[in-house]
């Protein structure tokens, strides 16, 4: 069937809802307005204001709301509008969600799913854009999604859900009028493993989220000049599946890091330093890396552009690594 | 008389505790912060006596009076002091983070007003599953300044959520007395201005803190609202073991020791209660003391093999 990301984060929603009276959603605008993003739209007519809860806007306390309800039995969904206000919830995510189960001695285990906006593209500025999924990717105890496809879209949210532990899931906001086929049967999928998006013998990409696309375009590019790359989707962001780039990069010899995040103290560091331990004698050029520039996201669109990484940005990184500049 | 005699217990278990804690911090067998209940029993004492075991409670950094009252074992809190792997919380919580299943008693939380958010959570869980529990929530005055302390009450009245919000004011933020501290005096007013009932209650008796207690958890359970106590009360001791207290007056302190909620207490119960048996309850309360100490100090350390342990849960299929 065709769909969109957005139909597809919903459909996840409703199945997740139907499957299991656990289950809520509750966030800022999630039910009257339908989402921020849209993407809770109809849920409440279908399933009533206790199961979709709109909050007020107090990020601690609805965060921290959804802990305290994960740790008494329910299952909850909370929605942040963007990563950005996440910063309010920060002292939930960390000291309580990551940390209650270790500091309890194994008592206390908390299934909460905490899903929310990330990155920039959309002429939204520097408190709307930003890409701090790598931030989180940092702290024990938390497991990371950046779903980039239809069908993680439609996949990740159900074993997130059964996961005793809390989730995040990053929606890059490039990505909810992604459109295109989702087999009707979609359902649950693995989110534990790395995925190949495009295989390839020269050059190893590795990227996620809303960088996916752009690392895929330039794939294209590179291939018309005779470079084949292969594209590897992260999907999970802590823990890293570090196996399968390091498997690629021991085949292609050579590796590119794409992350919308910023370069220092990064993600894309986090994965440059693995590859650095695990498989430096397997590299023929050091590791790059292509990231925003290390600025708060700007407004004006070509500012904007130029703070990002693009595929011209990509392709020119992976003919540097191959060609060697 | 029992009643009265429970509540004595208690409150007499936790102060020897507290004191037999100290003495094991002076001699290093305890480490970290050790945060000492010692003149606010009676909040404890009175406030967990009226929950009932499917009810749950949140805590904060000075959570070894909550723990006792709430039934945790002495032996398990004890060992966690020690750092043993019988611990309460296998010697990963120590003295701030006392946790334990068995007694819904979900936790010491060590950042000030990072509990409340949790206690509103697991109310909702009650209300969504329609069951007439109610969460006690303790906090101190200086948790009454942090946002989640407003985002939290407003929430919690909005949505009727059955949270007991028991406000320890003992007048001090660690150092920061009271009047530096709030802008207005008057925490239940402040309170009752999200909408929910809140009055204030002598802290320092008992009785009137189970009192008060009774009247919120039955509004509480009858679907009410939530409802906040402030509970005047005040730390004999220093705000932990590295507080030289240069903030207030040793004067000021006496003061308040005349208060004492387990002095009054036993004036309440004479002439029935009589010296011998004060003696016999101290000489019961200090053979579990005893026992509790041996019992941690006995006791085997977690492996270091098993550090990684609980970070992510352990599925078992």
């Amino acid at each position: 069937m065709k769909t969109t990301y957005r139909e597809a984060l919903r459909e996840a929603i409703r199945d997740a809802m139907n499957r299991d009276d656990r289950v809520f959603l509750m966030g800022e605008d999630v039910g009257s307005y339908g989402g921020c993003y849209a993407v809770s739209l109809g849920l409440l007519e279908e399933f009533g204001q206790e199961r979709i809860r709109d909050t007020p806007l107090s990020e601690s306390a609805f965060v921290g709301a959804g802990i305290g309800a994960a740790l008494n039995g329910m299952r909850p969904i909370v929605e942040i509008m963007t990563v950005n206000f996440s910063l309010l919830a920060l002292d939930q995510i960390l000291n309580n969600a990551a940390t209650l189960l270790h500091m309890s001695g194994g008592q206390f285990p908390v299934p909460l799913v905490i899903r929310m906006t990330t990155g920039a593209g959309r002429q939204l500025a520097a408190q709307h854009s930003h890409s701090l999924e790598g931030w989180y990717a940092h702290i024990p105890g938390l497991r990371v999604l950046a779903p980039a496809t239809l069908e993680d879209a439609r996949g990740m949210l159900w074993p997130a859900l059964c996961d005793p532990d809390p989730v995040l899931i990053f929606e890059h906001n490039a990505l909810y009028n992604l459109s295109g086929e989702l087999a009707d049967d979609a359902g649950p999928v693995d989110i534990t493993r790395a995925a190949v998006r495009r295989p390839g013998k020269d050059v190893t990409l590795i990227t996620y989220g809303g960088s996916l696309a752009k690392t895929l375009a330039a794939a294209d590019d590179l291939a018309a000049e005779g470079i084949d790359a292969e594209v590897i989707d992260l999907r999970t962001l802590r823990p890293l599946d570090a196996d399968t780039f390091l498997d690629s990069v021991r085949r292609t010899h050579h590796a590119v890091v794409v992350d919308e995040g910023w370069r220092s103290g990064s993600l894309s560091a986090e994965i440059a330093a693995r590859i650095a331990e695990e498989a430096l004698y397997d590299l023929d050029a050091p590791v790059r890396r292509v990231c925003s520039a290390e600025v708060p996201i700007p407004y004006a669109k070509h500012l904007e552009e130029a703070a990002l990484p693009q595929p011209g940005s990509i392709a020119a990184a992976a003919r540097e690594v191959v060609r060697g500049g | 008389m029992k009643e009265h005699l429970d509540l004595l217990r208690e409150m007499v278990r936790i102060r020897r505790f507290e004191e037999r804690c100290a003495e094991l911090y002076s001699s290093g067998q305890i480490r970290g912060f050790l945060h000492l209940y010692v003149g606010e029993e009676a909040v404890a004492a009175g406030v967990l006596s009226e929950l009932d075991p499917q009810d749950a409670v949140v805590s904060t950094y000075r959570d070894h009076g909550h723990a006792l009252a709430r039934g945790v074992p002495m032996d398990a809190v004890m060992a966690e002091m020690f750092g043993k792997a019988t611990g309460c919380s296998r010697g990963r919580g120590g003295s701030m983070h006392l946790f334990d299943a068995t007694h819904r008693f979900f936790g010491g939380n060590a950042i000030v007003g990072g509990g409340l958010p949790v206690a509103a959570g697991l109310a909702l869980a009650h209300v969504l599953r329609g069951e007439p529990r109610v969460v006690a929530c303790f906090f101190g005055e200086g948790a009454a300044a942090e946002g989640e302390f407003h985002e939290v009450l407003n929430l919690a009245a909005l949505w009727r959520l059955p949270v007991l919000f028991c406000c320890e004011n003992n007048l001090y933020a660690m150092g920061t007395a009271f009047a530096k501290e709030h802008a207005a005096g008057d925490l239940a007013l402040r309170a009752s201005s999200y909408g929910l009932a809140a009055w204030s209650v002598d802290g320092m008796d008992v009785l009137a803190v189970k009192e008060s207690a009774r009247r919120a958890t039955e509004s509480i359970r009858a679907g009410g609202g939530p409802c906040l106590l402030e509970l005047r009360t005040y730390r004999f001791r220093a705000h932990s073991m590295y507080d030289p207290e240069r903030y207030r007056d040793k004067a000021e302190v006496t003061q308040w020791r005349h208060l004492d909620p387990i002095d009054r207490l036993v004036e309440v119960m004479r002439p029935e209660f009589t010296d011998d048996d004060r003696a016999a309850l101290e000489s019961e309360v200090s053979v579990e003391i005893d026992q509790a100490v041996a019992t941690a100090d006995a006791a085997d350390l977690e492996p270091v093999a098993d550090l990684t342990r609980f970070v992510t849960s352990e599925v078992t299929t």
